[in-house]
């Protein structure tokens, strides 16, 4: 009988520990591959996904949309004098911004992270033939005073409210990156991070990159130089699988533990996914910045009257929408700023769905004879639209179609013209060849002035180079204001008074029709605990310290 | 024989430069760059970092001009650099030639395996249930789209059965032999559907119209059994239309790669060849291309060496040359 009960207890600690085991992994889906590796090299989802295991930013925002350091010690701030606004040699205000490097900060190999990775990493920022892909940062950066190992000072030529986000560079590893940097033009082909990726001293997260088999996973294994909090997997695959139906199959047979939000479904495919399986998985929606949108081309008779744009958005019903294609897991907006981001205002003038008025408004732009339930004006012409998205893309055909027969039933005769997305963005968006209506999305960042966006001299156009990302073609004195001054208005009451001016007028003036904001979903097994979606471009894996195994 | 085979590689080589000029030629006409696209997800770039980026890259250059520079580092051996893959163009190209070598080798081998014999049968028994059952796995194999019968096989074998592994081409930390084998099963057996199909109904129809030859009714007349009849005379004759179809079927079975190598997230050429068109990656789509067209030309020119060895009434030679 202690025989048997020996056997049996060894047969339930074996069952136990192969659990256990087994939960010391995480393989997590992704729907894309990295093409590269160094921070400052492109910018990319899956990459920022992965490298937020391995590496941590100076300022993030967290999950509550609040800015907090993680490589620093402590904010930058005006009123503590960390950040001061100075006026540079040609008059125009400039600022000073100090930052501490965290004392315990080390790479990976042991060496300590120190102002001169700072400095490194501006150099090579500043040079154009790295192949940086945005070097503003380090453009505006007039000079770095290094106090010691850890402090420094940046002195900007350019003062903006952004300053505490705006300089958190990707600190690069100089103890290795330098020897990769001799030949500027090579170094995007030298650098560690592309030919040696699993050097221990390019990482500096709670993870370290272990393996890389290309296109297909990476390996992060804990980085015993890790100063934070220790993560509770030994071992954590990413493995992409382009092919989402392909993902979501994994996830059911167990290849894959979790798709991430960030870079994995869509609404509706997910949907799909719960509707076939529910028991062992979890999903959060997590709404955030991708703004989906429809561009109007303001230089069309049509669209320029104010009227027809309102009767536009009055003749669709986004909440209708939102809650029968994405079971109301994608807000509607009411402009292009999020209602989580700090700057929001609640009493934006908003639209509902109101077909009379849309008719009325149309009517008194001169669209008032019906033949056939499609609208004319008095010169005969017919009000038919061009609408354009991507083609492939199934969300956004779906909706196209809903605002196709949503518009008909106003009189307005809508035209699906759609492109695949490098023809679209590429060509027919980016030199404003849509002749009405183009729907895609922007990705912005908590407190990001749109002024690339919204802007009159951001218009596109064969003189300025096709610079700008301003598609509509708006161009409004009042919108133009409130930008520059969201942009230096710093102190708290003043700007949130900007912000209101510049939601107000792009609500009234509607250069582009607000639908909703995208929502990710974050598919999870039960057991995984301690995912915090964040909405925003920072990962969640930027906290996957704190992700463990629940009961 | 050697002139013969000389005249070959001279015009293979033209068809390779033609194509690389080509291929390089229609990735830049198409509209939009990787840049262009990288501006529209990042809201931080600038129409100025776009300009600069572009520089780096070369694409600020006129497409000849490229495309001439890039010829002449290939002909040293230097294939460039894939911006998809941060990698040497060469370096990525060559595993992925291994990988997808075994899939459609594999593949390749499994399709003639069963279409051979099955196509023989059926010709031998025309017009009974079996040619019928046969013909409509045929019909079937080529009719089902290969992304749909894909994602049925992981739902019933790794979803609902979990006898195989849903994608990948190991599992992370293991890498054994069997394991890759499971690994393969799947995606050759995907492939093989699509392809198995068209093999037999050729087999078929050859055999079926080489047994209708006189001298097939003169070997039956000699009292040769069937099996010796089918063996040893229908057989290589009715093999050489086969032989033609599975050289001009290279080409199909990359594209049929690419959709097997995306659904199980096999490493392999076909998707790296999509993958490097839509990403403007010159250097690899050109070198991926110009190896599977070479792969094709060096199958049309197994298959003339095939045609001799099956036919002796064929031949190579400068004098005779029937080919």
């Amino acid at each position: 009988m202690v025989r048997i009960t020996k056997i049996l207890m060894a047969a339930a600690l074996l069952i136990f520990a192969t659990t256990a085991t087994a939960k010391d992994t995480l393989t997590i889906g992704i729907s894309q591959f990295p093409r590269n590796f160094n921070p400052n090299i492109e910018s990319m989802l899956a990459k920022s996904y992965i490298l937020a295991m391995a590496r941590r930013p100076f300022v993030v925002y967290d999950a509550d949309w609040k800015l907090r350091c993680m490589l620093c010690t402590e904010l930058p701030d005006l009123k503590k004098g960390t950040a001061k606004i100075v006026t540079a040699n040609d008059g125009e205000k400039g600022l000073e911004v100090t930052y501490t490097i965290r004392p315990d900060a080390v790479w990976g190999d042991g060496v300590p992270v120190t102002t001169k990775d700072v400095m490194f990493t501006w150099k090579v920022g500043r040079d154009k033939r790295s192949g940086f892909s945005n070097i503003e940062p380090y453009k505006r950066v007039a000079k770095i005073d290094v106090h010691n190992d850890k402090k420094f000072t940046v002195h900007v030529s350019k003062f903006t409210c952004d300053y505490r986000t705006r300089y958190s560079i990707g600190v690069l590893p100089a103890h290795i990156e330098a020897k990769n940097f001799a030949d500027p033009a090579q170094y995007r082909i030298k650098s560690a991070y592309e030919t040696d990726t699993t050097n221990p001293g390019l990482w500096y997260g709670p993870y370290r990159v272990t393996e890389v088999a290309s296109g297909s996973h990476i390996v992060l294994e804990p980085n015993p130089t890790w100063w934070g909090k220790k993560p509770a997997f030994k071992k954590v695959i990413v493995k992409a699988i382009e092919k989402t139906s392909a993902l979501s199959a994994n996830l059911l047979s167990g290849d894959i533990d979790y798709i991430a939000g960030e870079v994995g479904l869509t609404v509706d495919e997910a949907l799909a996914f719960n509707l076939r399986t529910r028991e062992n998985f979890v999903t959060q929606y997590k709404s955030g910045l991708i703004y989906e949108h429809i561009d109007l081309n303001l230089d069309n008779p049509i669209l320029k009257d104010r009227r027809v744009r309102r009767a536009l958005i009055h003749g669709i019903d986004r909440a209708g929408i939102s809650t029968q294609l994405f079971r109301g897991h994608q807000p509607i907006s009411h402009g292009q700023t999020n209602p989580l981001d700090t700057v929001y205002d609640k009493k934006v003038p908003k639209y509902r769905y109101n077909p009379p008025k849309a008719r009325e408004l149309l009517a008194a732009a001169g669209w008032s004879e019906l033949r056939k339930g499609i609208r004319y004006n008095a010169k005969g012409e017919r009000l038919q639209l061009d609408l354009m998205t991507t083609a492939g893309n199934k969300s956004r055909e779906l909706v196209q179609q809903v605002l196709q027969s949503q518009w008909r039933s106003v009189g307005i005769d809508i035209r699906i013209r759609n492109e695949p997305a490098r023809v679209f963005f590429g060509e027919t968006v980016s030199r404003r060849k849509f002749p009405h209506m183009a729907m895609y999305a922007w990705i912005s960042a908590p407190e990001s002035v749109p002024r690339t966006t919204l802007h009159s001299t951001m218009i596109p156009s064969a003189d300025n180079g096709w610079s700008g990302q301003n598609y509509p073609g708006f161009a409004n004195k009042a919108m133009d204001k409130a930008l520059d001054d969201a942009e230096v208005v710093c102190d708290e009451e003043p700007n949130k008074a900007v912000w209101r001016d510049l939601q107000r007028i792009y609500a009234e003036e509607l250069p582009a029709i607000p639908l909703y904001f995208r929502a990710n979903p974050f598919i999870m097994p039960k057991w995984l605990k301690g995912v915090v979606p964040t909405g925003h471009q920072f990962a969640t894996t930027l906290w996957i310290e704190d992700w463990y195994v629940g009961k | 024989m050697f002139r013969y085979t000389a005249e070959r590689i001279f015009q293979s080589l033209l068809v390779l430069l033609a194509l690389s000029f080509a291929v390089y030629g229609l990735i830049g006409l198409m509209p939009g760059d990787p840049i262009d696209l990288m501006i529209q997800g990042d809201p931080n770039l600038s129409q100025a970092d776009a300009k600069r980026l572009k520089a780096i890259h070369g694409l600020d250059r006129p497409l000849v001009e490229r495309y001439g520079a890039w010829l002449f580092n290939a002909v040293q051996g230097d294939f460039g650099y894939s911006r998809n893959h941060s990698q040497p163009a060469l370096d990525v190209i060559s595993d992925r030639i291994i990988n997808t070598g075994l899939l459609l080798g594999l593949s390749l081998v499994l399709s003639l395996a069963i279409a051979i014999p099955v196509g023989i049968y059926a010709a031998l028994h025309p017009y009974s249930k079996t040619d019928y059952a046969v013909n409509l796995a045929c019909f079937a194999g080529i009719s089902v789209p290969p992304f749909w019968l894909a994602l049925l096989f992981i739902i019933l074998f790794a979803v609902v059965l979990g006898w195989l592994p849903a994608g990948g081409m190991a599992t992370v930390g293991d890498g054994g032999f069997l394991d890759r084998v499971e690994h393969l099963v799947l995606p050759v057996v995907t492939l093989t559907i699509a392809s198995v199909g068209d093999f037999t109904r050729f087999m078929r129809a050859s055999m079926l119209q080489t047994l209708r030859q006189d001298f097939i009714r003169t070997a039956r007349a000699k009292g040769l059994s069937m099996t010796r009849v089918v063996t040893g005379h229908a057989l290589r004759n009715a093999l050489l239309p086969l032989v033609t179809i599975i050289a001009l079927s290279f080409g199909r079975l990359f594209s049929g790669a690419l959709i097997t190598e995306t659904m199980f997230a096999w490493q392999g050429m076909g998707k790296m060849i999509y993958d490097a068109i839509l990403g403007n990656d010159y250097n690899l789509a050109l070198i991926g291309l110009m190896f599977a067209t070479a792969l094709t030309l060096i199958g049309n020119f197994l298959a003339d060496l095939g045609y001799v060895w099956l036919d002796p009434r064929v031949s190579l030679s400068d004098r005779e040359r029937t080919v």
